[in-house]
């Protein structure tokens, strides 16, 4: 397939993504530089210095909204994508209003009871639509441990076992490498 | 303290159960067995959990009631924290 037709297809695709942060910012950027049609994107939090070790906005961004300035970087990488950015917290009452139209969705949230309450939602009102998850990618190196596995219609991007701690950031090698899986993981199901 | 008993025969009438979790195959006393129960067995302590059985999601209030039987497909992901 030339880049051409890759566009052709994604240009009418729409994918969800839950969490402007590492892994949503950096699959985000993935997605669009290919040409994704339509990205809804949804993060309730503001910009800080401290996620600028891995996520992808920049310096001048601190304290704006993710989900504004994620836009605004999207749109000077690609501005043939839509973009809808929900300055909002995501919960199980709203998910499947905000993602009901996406082809697909993207988990990208930072804490373990967030992602249980988007994957139990997402496998209650969605089980049919492809969601893709990132599980553990705190530190650095092993860049073997990394892996996608698929449990019926969702798929697991990450090592599932390097949690964060103090001494076990999230920075921005293995953070990029899975948001990259998972976008790569997304255009798999796309082209397919 | 009361004293048990067992006799041979009772143990040769043990009912086992073969079960897939996480893509292996587990063989279990009885013929069927909680949710709540396997987690106890396994020593699955973790909070944040998804499971499903024969690809249906079990909601997290369920996990008492829902028995697992011969032949059933569970999977049990361990979410963590980072991203």
């Amino acid at each position: 397939m030339t880049f051409e037709e890759i566009k052709n297809i994604l240009q009418h695709k729409t994918v969800g993504i839950a969490g402007a942060g590492g892994l949503g910012s950096n699959c985000a950027v993935a997605l669009a530089r290919v040409g994704t049609g339509t990205l809804i994107i949804a993060d309730f939090d503001v910009v800080s210095e401290s996620n600028l070790n891995r996520q992808y906005f920049f310096y001048d961004q601190i304290g704006k909204p993710k989900a504004d300035s994620l836009k605004a970087n999207i749109q000077r990488i690609n501005p043939a994508v839509t973009v809808i950015a929900h300055k909002i917290c995501l919960t199980k009452e709203n998910i499947p209003v905000l993602f009901r139209d996406c082809d697909i969705i993207v988990e990208a949230f930072d804490q373990a009871d967030q992602k249980e309450m988007l994957i139990e939602t997402v496998l209650t009102v969605f089980p049919e639509k492809p969601l893709i998850i990132g599980l553990g990618m705190a530190g650095w190196g092993k860049n073997d441990a990394i892996h996608c596995r698929k449990v019926d219609n969702m798929f697991i991007c990450g090592d599932e076992v390097s949690e964060i701690a103090p001494d076990l950031p999230p920075i921005a090698p293995r953070v990029g490498m899975v948001a990259n899986m998972q976008a790569n993981i997304v255009l798999e199901i796309l082209l397919k | 303290m009361e004293q048990r008993i067992i006799y041979p025969y009772l143990i040769l009438k043990t009912e086992k159960m073969k079960i897939i979790l996480n893509n292996n195959p587990e063989t279990i006393e009885g013929n069927s067995i909680t949710i709540n129960h396997l987690l106890q067995l396994k020593n699955f302590t973790f909070k944040m959990l998804i499971i499903k059985i024969n690809g249906t999601l079990v909601q997290k209030g369920d996990y008492e009631t829902t028995a697992i039987h011969d032949g059933d497909e569970v999977s049990v992901l361990h979410l963590i924290s980072g991203g």
